[in-house]
């Protein structure tokens, strides 16, 4: 019976769950219908997520081309055609620990964002899930309200705010002045990527507790204090444990996009801020090395599937 | 000294009054029902004795303490709630181990506890299920044993049955009464249904409105209601205007509206042109086709309107001569098929002197 709740991951992720086609009366219309409505978005993924998957999987056992792309995939001596493959460019990404660091750097910003986004975002969600009702919906409105705008504007706002000519760090700098401190610069330091990792993906910690924590029984909360239960073991024993699908749900939504992005970095980061999906962008931009970017690509991806899917696992296990 | 006083305790939601000065005292052992409908203030008066919410005049003592502004954590009081409120995200013994944990129980002790706790409401091997594996009248058992497994000084169940069908809760209605005989802590049991409360308690407080209406054990609640809004939610009644025309002797004689004078016996509140009604139970009432010889002190002619077979009874509708209709019960106790009296049957209805109970008009 322990199946019967499914861990959150998938079903909470999204505000809206990809469920499974529902059942329809099994007449010719409802076997076409089924197909009607399951049909565009398996399409989607087959050619939105699939197909280049796999390409890129392809990709990363070629060689560059001469000018950039990718070399021909066969070639050709005297003895015949032959399929161009290489391990090459996995080994070169084994071989150079600078990548690996790269990515423990890029691990470590992500889960430091999820950590800071889950601080402020679990008192934000419980504040919103245990407003009056006609508040609830002004206040989930205000938390995706920075949605309306766009999301290269937003942080490049960051780097004014952060910036060597903004009013709050020059007056903060001026009150460590008072007490004879060096000034402090921000922008362009891994502070400064932090901040903006954590301001884009705050909504996407928000919105999955809230959509949990509003489902909570009061009574159930009621029950702790009735049987003994002070604040913090109400909130310890009781809405914790029962928040955990929402937890697992916004730290995935936020570590694995923050785990690969490079605009932010870019924009905040300058040289010491760099991430992994700077190198990768890198690869593809600048050097035009395809096949390495590829496999950067693939391990990125690798790692994120891998760390959902503990995630999942351990949800499973904690039976939620 | 009671084990539960409440003090002239008064509960304002804005303008509306949910509790209005109650005063009741809840002694040790007893089991005790708030009835009344919804919104009569049952429930609020609950939660003040819980310690959810805090009476806005008058005083809640539990043992002699005052415990008006104790948070419901810090008091001695447990509550089953309506909708049992198990923690989902614990198996039925760490559900029942939780009160232990918070009060700081050895953690060697707390194994043994649950057993004895599971094993007072007979779920002994159901430890390790969840809440969602268990069936209703499970998890009523499951709320009843977490609330009780601190051995509080007082429990509170609010409306606990009301989510279980009929069988299933006449079963756990005599398994309540037997649980609290055998732990012999005092039970205040909040309910809307009358039979409940009936079945239940050694005494009830009929509420309506925020106050008490009535207070007293429930035979004399049932046979003895003290006013018009008692007589009319506990049990069916018939309801007939009526006003005391003169005392003679023994008897006093009552003047029914539109129908004519009636015998009582005398009692408290009949002074010669009180107005009130008089309350008659419809097992009170005989129906026959004719008077038979002997026949009983009160008696009008009617003709059948409509019956309600019921199985074990029948309840016949009898319209009056003044259009009155009276409801009078007969059981089907004779061997083989019932026999029915048919819409449209003449037939008499009669009651016996001291049957019925006169309820002056309440000043208001």
């Amino acid at each position: 019976m322990r199946e019967k709740t499914p861990p959150g991951i998938v079903q909470e992720a999204a505000s809206v769950p990809v469920k499974a086609p529902a059942r329809l009366p099994a007449s010719p219309g409802g076997r076409l219908a089924r197909w009607l409505v399951s049909g565009p978005p398996l399409l989607y993924l087959a050619v939105f997520f699939a197909i280049p998957t796999l390409i890129m999987v392809l990709a990363s056992f070629r060689f560059p081309g001469d000018f950039g792309g990718l070399a021909p995939i066969f070639y050709e001596d005297e003895t015949g055609r032959h399929l161009d493959l290489t391990l090459e460019n996995y080994s070169r990404f084994f071989s150079d620990f600078l990548y690996t660091e790269l990515f423990i750097k890029s691990f470590a910003y992500a889960a430091l964002t999820t950590l800071v986004c889950l601080l402020i975002a679990y008192p934000l969600a419980m504040l919103i899930a245990r407003s009056p009702k006609k508040q609830r919906d002004l206040l989930v409105l205000l938390v995706i309200l920075p949605f309306w705008s766009n999301f290269l504007i937003r942080v490049y706002a960051w780097m004014i705010i952060l910036g060597p000519n903004s009013v709050f760090l020059g007056a903060f700098n001026r009150v460590l002045g008072v007490f004879g401190l060096e000034p402090v610069t921000l922008l362009y330091t891994p502070f400064a990527v932090v901040v903006g990792l954590v301001y884009v993906h705050l909504p996407f910690m928000v919105l999955p507790l809230y959509a949990n924590l509003e489902k909570h029984d009061p009574a159930l909360l009621d029950a702790a204090q009735d049987l003994g239960a002070n604040a913090w073991n109400r909130f310890w024993r009781v809405t914790w444990p029962l928040s955990l699908p929402g937890v697992f749900a916004g730290a995935a939504l936020v570590f694995i996009p923050a785990f690969g992005i490079f605009a932010i970095p870019d924009i905040l980061g300058g040289t010491s801020g760099i991430m992994i999906g700077n190198v990768i962008k890198q690869q593809f931009l600048d050097t035009r090395d395809w096949p390495f970017g590829s496999v950067l690509s693939i391990v990125l991806t690798v790692t994120a599937v891998a760390l959902a899917g503990l995630a999942a696992a351990f949800a499973r296990r904690s039976r939620l | 000294m009671a084990l539960l006083e409440i003090r002239n305790v008064t509960r304002r939601f804005g303008d509306f009054v949910a509790v209005d000065d109650v005063s009741l005292s809840i002694e040790a052992g007893e089991f005790f029902c708030l009835l009344g409908p919804s919104g009569c203030g049952k429930t609020t008066l609950l939660r003040m004795v819980a310690g959810f919410d805090a009476p806005d005049g008058g005083a809640i003592f539990l043992d002699g303490r005052d415990v008006t502004g104790v948070p419901p954590e810090a008091r001695n009081v447990h509550t089953v709630f309506q909708s049992y409120a198990l923690f989902p995200h614990m198996t039925v013994a760490q559900n029942i181990a939780f009160p232990l944990k918070m009060t700081g129980v050895a953690a060697g002790d707390i194994a043994q506890r649950i057993e004895e706790a599971l094993d007072d409401v007979s779920l002994s091997g159901m430890a390790r299920r969840y809440p969602n594996e268990l069936s209703g009248g499970q998890r009523q058992r499951v709320a009843v044993a977490r609330a009780l497994v601190n051995r509080p000084k007082l429990l509170l169940l609010d409306e606990p049955l009301a989510a279980l069908d009929a069988k299933l809760k006449e079963k756990m209605q005599l398994e309540l009464i037997t649980l609290q005989k055998e732990v012999g802590i005092a039970f205040v049991y909040v309910t809307h249904d009358q039979q409940e409360a009936l079945a239940l308690a050694h005494r009830i407080a009929v509420m309506n409105r925020g106050r008490v209406e009535q207070l007293d054990e429930p035979s004399k609640i049932y046979g003895f209601p003290a006013n018009r809004f008692v007589a009319d939610f506990i049990g069916t009644c018939n309801i007939l205007d009526a006003e005391v025309v003169r005392e003679e002797g023994e008897r006093v004689l009552l003047n029914i509206t539109g129908l004519g004078e009636v015998e009582t016996v005398r009692g408290e509140h009949l002074r010669s042109g009180a107005k009130g009604v008089l309350a008659l139970r419809p097992e009170q009432v005989c129906i026959s086709h004719q008077l038979s010889p002997g026949a009983e002190d009160n008696h009008f002619a009617g003709r059948v309107f409509d019956f309600l077979y019921l199985g074990d009874v029948t309840v016949y509708v009898v319209e009056l001569a003044n259009g009155s209709r009276i409801e009078a019960m007969l059981p089907n106790s004779a061997p083989g098929r019932a026999k029915f009296f048919e819409p449209g049957d003449s037939v008499e209805i009669s009651w016996r002197r001291d049957a019925g109970r006169f309820l002056p008009e309440q000043s208001a």
